[in-house]
């Protein structure tokens, strides 16, 4: 039993979704999305009782290219989240009605095989082909059954779609070169290349522009907050809550391992640029009108963060980037999904025009509290045990990057209780509001139940993960 | 061992069980059952603290719980524990003691209130955290009931979340509190890395063991730390929250905004006493802000005219009385006044609330009075109060509030006057209070007049408790011969405070004290009862007392600086930055597009063109290979 099962079932998923039709679609792409995570939780058992559950085959010869998936503790976090949250978004559309829903849950599908394809690969062309592959099904999901003005969502998900396809093609030219030193683009040959400090910084640069797009690390950000907002709920979900994960995670798992030189060099640069994220991002964030935007611009804030941490180059950062990650793609995926249950009452994401939910909707206000707590890492969530170990190990790179990227503790108060105050507080709204259905409930409480069992006992996602953090960095340190 | 386990989790979780039933039943089992619910939650804190406190007594030995690991991090391992020790238990008593008489009181307070369920589920779970972060046995720990507290305590001041007002007030509270926090992170991660360790014992022992400490470093992570004390203790610059909090229902305002709460910063100072003492730098600094704190809220408080803002505004003061005594290093006389001050100053803001109930809502003091024939039982424990909150001899505030100035006079005579000044000014505008609400005749509506009534004896019941407490709280710790110095001398490196020997000049400073405090409540008795003044109407209040009135301005200020400056910024960055960065990207894409545009005339079948290129190529290379040559 090895991991490439569930690239296979994520895949024979997506074909079969397409094929039993629209009206079982639904059904279908939520049934292989927990097939997919049920043996995610077998294989976990496995690899914890010490058993391999890698693979790798020869796949291409000339030039060679291998099938090789690499199972390490990291990995399996990062499919685990991936196969946890295809089936919750999955299950959060069911109160949707989508026209050709069979391409749409075969798309969504898809993509949960090309991302979980990008945290296994142990290929660098292989791992180029998954990456480039997750980017289709968003790119149509976001087209096709995105929201506003067609023309205005054509402009932003085009945009989206060539400036992250351009950066990754410098990645692209990267691994060529790697190729040409290794004669490989297996991992742990790549590992072992010998670069000058030089071409080490050309590397690293060339890996950055793929993942700064994808991340998004500002400036290079600007895509973001305009597809989140046009692309529907489900999109937004996938994006924010696994895609931009693929990012951070290839930080850890390539880029720094690479080009290490450039990477203890230049650190502090690429810190002090998450950390300008941080700030940049929750200031904009104060003056959003449109929530989906506001949360863009705050999820552009807690990527910064963890994307600082990872140039900390110290096991405390990198644990607190991988715990972070996993608590921001619960975290934001159920804020989209409080702003989407809201908008399947009142059709609007315009902030001034909610308010007053509170006195309609009890249960609903205290899910949604829950999670904006969550966010602003309330201790007891989740997302706390990510930013106090994050933080921690950036005081111990220079405390003014503590301070720095603390203030997002005041600043995300400030901006999410504004949020909170305006959407959920205030005089009973004129329109009515349903209270949250079952359906709607079960993810909700399901996320929520995540954050908080993780907040208080962060103990098995921190034993699965630090090995390969530490394999990872004493690949670093040895060059 | 296993007994203390349990003893520990039946503390700190019945409370957290009395807010899951109220959340989740609370509506159904209707609004009686759901208030003795929170109130028996409560009381069972409160008895399992009565026993630990037997416990420890007797054994004099420090009880110390770990559950399980909680947050690895490479050179710091973070339990979930707890300590309970003398400190953690005698901060337990008066939580859970006060704690369950304002929940019996609320039972009559809140009965009108459709929400009472979540009203007492907030309570609770306010509880809960309160516990939490008394008997953390580490630094982190500590935090999670730090931002518990402060998240029960947004809930409650936005507990009437109709009025956005009261939202702002919440929410103010919060974000205040919140940069308090940011320092105490950073406070944290500095003892993290110097020591390895949160855990109070363990930083105890490293701290005592240590050759060539970093003091330049741990001077900075205990001012670090202070500053989170200031937020959550509304201290300058941190206290302009504490006021608006007083939006919240009255019993929030007695339990969490007075008596509890705000004392957490108190509790982390003493608790870190061996970090704070080897700081001198900070404690200078704390002893100041204390001083200062205590003597520009009291000024604030001569003037207000709302019930609640005047005791709000004396609670921030009294609190700065209590961090001048820490930056003495005299913990034992802080921790004295807390509890005196939890006694007369919950006992206050309950009577208020009385007031408050009985008028129907009115909070102003300009329309009350002589309330004392119609509320004897609210008038005479309020009085009980506001003889021991002005140091009039014997009530329990005399006690603790000479400490406090006795301490100063030893350390700084212009400290000493400064909270002396204070002092004098607390008796003035709690007696003014006293006067205009319960003496003269009654200023308000008939209607009004009409319903004045006692309230019941839910309400009353806890007041009176709380006045018997205020009246002879003093006793455990009477100059000279005090229980409480001997009982917490374990805690503390020094010998437990230096013991005054009452000689001649401590007895004139009481004499001083004294004096002051009567010459207070003489100028409030000329003036509110002789000469039967009453405040101005908002309009006509000009010059000093204008500037008082509207709290020298500081919201205003601080809306200025910090507020409409960073709304500003992110008004440009979203309309500027944002625009100009997405024109770089869309530019790139324009000049790619053009550059092909123009490529594509090359392209346009002449075939002269091509020749003439392709023999211009053909001269280049051919140079090219010679040149290199």
């Amino acid at each position: 039993m090895n991991v490439s099962l569930i690239l296979i079932i994520l895949l024979i998923g997506a074909f079969a979704t397409y094929f039993v039709g629209d009206k079982l679609a639904s059904k279908v792409a939520l049934f292989f999305s927990l097939a997919a995570l049920g043996c995610s939780v077998v294989l976990l058992n496995h690899f914890c009782a010490g058993e391999d559950i890698s693979v790798i085959n020869a796949w291409i010869t000339q030039p060679k290219i291998s099938f090789a998936l690499n199972a390490d503790g990291l990995a399996i976090a990062m499919l685990l989240l991936t196969v946890a949250l295809t089936p919750i978004i999955i299950f959060s559309s069911f109160g949707n009605e989508y026209k050709n829903a069979k391409s749409f849950y075969a798309l969504i599908l898809f993509m949960a095989f090309a991302m979980t394809g990008t945290f296994l690969a142990a290929d660098g062309l292989l791992y180029y082909i998954f990456w480039e592959l997750a980017l289709i099904p968003i790119y149509f999901i976001a087209l096709i059954w995105g929201n506003g003005d067609a023309e205005e969502r054509r402009k932003a998900v085009v945009k989206f779609f060539i400036y992250t396809l351009a950066g990754s093609l410098f990645m692209l030219v990267a691994f060529i070169y790697l190729y040409q030193k290794a004669g490989s683009f297996l991992i742990e040959d790549l590992y072992k290349v010998n670069l000058s400090a030089g071409e080490q910084l050309w590397i690293f640069l060339a890996f950055f522009l793929a993942y700064a797009i994808k991340i998004p690390i500002i400036p290079f950000h600007t895509w973001q907050a305009n597809v989140y907002q046009k692309a529907p709920t489900v999109g937004t979900m996938l994006l924010s809550g696994i895609m931009l994960k693929m990012g951070l995670y290839s930080v850890i798992r390539w880029q720094l391992p690479i080009a290490p030189l450039a990477a203890k060099e230049y650190m502090h640069i690429f810190i002090a640029l998450g950390v300008a994220g941080v700030i940049y991002g929750s200031i904009v964030a104060l003056r959003q009108k449109d929530l989906k935007k506001l949360l863009a611009y705050s999820s552009l804030a807690h990527v910064g963060l963890i994307a600082a941490a990872t140039y900390t180059l110290t096991v405390d950062g990198l644990r607190g980037a991988v715990l972070q990650m996993i608590a921001h793609g619960f975290v934001v995926v159920g804020l989209f999904y409080a702003a989407e249950i809201i908008y399947r009452r009142y059709e609007t994401r315009n902030i001034s025009e909610m308010g007053g939910i509170r006195t309609q909707s009890p249960k609903f206000t205290s899910m949604f509290l829950i999670l904006v707590l969550a966010s602003v890492a309330l201790p007891g969530t989740f997302n706390f045990v990510g930013e106090f170990t994050v933080l921690y190990s950036l005081s111990q790179i220079n405390i003014c990057f503590a301070i720095l990227g603390g203030t997002t503790i005041i600043l995300g108060a400030y901006y999410m209780l504004k949020m909170f105050q305006g959407v959920m507080l205030g005089e009973t709204n004129s329109k009515t509001f349903a209270d949250v259905t079952v359906n709607e409930g079960i993810s909700l409480v399901v996320i929520i139940a995540v954050l908080i069992f993780f907040g208080f006992y962060p103990k098995p996602i921190t034993d699965l993960i630090t090995p390969s953090l530490e394999t990872i960095l004493n690949v670093i340190n040895k060059n | 061992m296993e007994m203390d386990t349990n003893l520990a989790l039946v503390l700190v979780l019945s409370p957290f069980l009395g807010f899951l039933i109220n959340v989740f039943f609370g509506k159904s089992l209707g609004k009686t059952v759901s208030g003795i619910i929170g109130t028996v939650a409560v009381a069972v804190s409160f008895v399992v603290t009565l026993i630990l406190f037997n416990q420890i007594t007797s054994t004099g030995k420090a009880i110390q719980v770990t559950l399980f690991d909680w947050i690895q991090i490479s050179n710091l391992h973070i339990d979930l524990g707890f300590l309970l020790d003398q400190l953690s238990v005698l901060w337990l008593l008066f939580v859970t003691g006060i704690g369950s008489l304002i929940h019996l009181y609320s039972i009559s307070y809140m009965h009108d209130d459709e929400n009472m369920h979540k009203f007492f589920a907030y309570l609770n779970l306010f509880v809960f955290f309160m516990i939490t972060l008394v008997i953390g046995s580490n630094l982190l720990v500590l935090f999670i009931g730090w931002e518990g507290v402060g998240l029960c305590s947004y809930l409650l001041i936005g507990f009437w979340h109709k009025n956005q007002d009261y939202n702002d007030a919440a929410k103010k509270a919060f974000i205040m509190n919140r940069i308090g926090d940011l320092g105490l992170l950073i406070g944290m991660f500095i003892i993290g890395s110097m020591f390895s360790t949160l855990d109070y014992a363990t930083l105890k022992t490293a701290i005592a063991g240590a050759t060539n400490l970093n003091l330049p470093l741990l001077s900075l992570a205990a001012l670090c730390l202070f500053i989170g004390a200031c937020g959550k203790s509304a201290q300058i610059p941190l206290y302009t929250w504490l006021p608006d909090a007083m939006a919240g229902p009255t019993p929030v305002s007695a339990l969490i905004h007075a008596a509890t709460m705000v004392t957490a910063g108190i509790f982390m100072v003493t608790r870190l006493n061996f970090v704070f003492d080897l700081a001198p730098d900070v404690q200078t600094v704390i002893a100041i802000v204390g001083a200062v704190t205590s003597l520009v809220a009291a000024t604030i408080g001569l003037v207000q005219t709302d019930i609640k803002k005047v005791l709000a505004y004396s609670t921030v003061s009294q609190l700065g009385l209590m961090f001048l005594a820490l930056g003495f290093g005299a913990y034992e006389v802080a921790v004295f006044h807390v509890i005196t001050h939890a006694f007369f100053k919950a006992c206050l803001f309950l009577g208020s609330g009385s007031v408050i109930h009985g008028l129907h809502g009115e909070q102003d003091m300009r329309k009350m009075g002589g309330l004392r024939k119609a509320m004897p039982i609210t008038f005479w424990t309020m009085l009980i109060s506001s003889l021991a909150i002005s140091g009039v001899p014997f009530f329990s505030g005399f006690f603790s509030k000479d400490e406090i100035l006795m301490t100063a006079f030893h350390h700084s005579i212009p400290l000493y006057v400064i909270g002396s000044i204070a002092s004098i000014m607390t008796a003035f505008y709690m007696f003014r209070l006293m006067f205009l609400t319960f003496f003269k005749e009654f200023r308000g509506t008939e209607e009004q007049k009409h319903h004045l009534h006692e309230s019941d004896g839910l309400i009353t019941f806890p007041l009176m408790i709380l006045a018997v407490l205020a009246t002879f709280g003093g006793l455990i710790s009477l100059p000279g011969n005090s229980w409480l110095n001997e009982y917490m001398a374990p805690l503390f490196t020094k010998v437990a405070g230096e013991e005054h020997h009452l000689g001649t000049t401590e007895y004139t400073l009481m004499g001083v004290a004294v004096l002051g405090g009567l010459i207070g409540i003489l100028i409030a008795y000329i003036k509110y009862f002789k000469q039967d003044n009453v405040p101005e109407s908002d309009e006509n209040i000009t010059g000093l007392t204008k500037v008082l009135y509207n709290k020298y301005y500081v919201d205003e200020i601080y809306d200025a600086i910090f507020v409409r400056s960073i709304n500003g910024l992110s008004k440009f960055f979203r309309d500027y930055v944002e625009t100009g960065l997405s024109a770089v990207v869309f530019g790139l894409g324009k000049v790619t597009n053009e550059l092909a545009f123009q490529g594509k005339k090359l392209q346009n079948g002449s075939i002269g063109l091509y020749l003439f290129a392709f023999v211009l190529g053909l001269c280049a290379i051919i140079s090219y290979i010679f040149l290199a040559q």
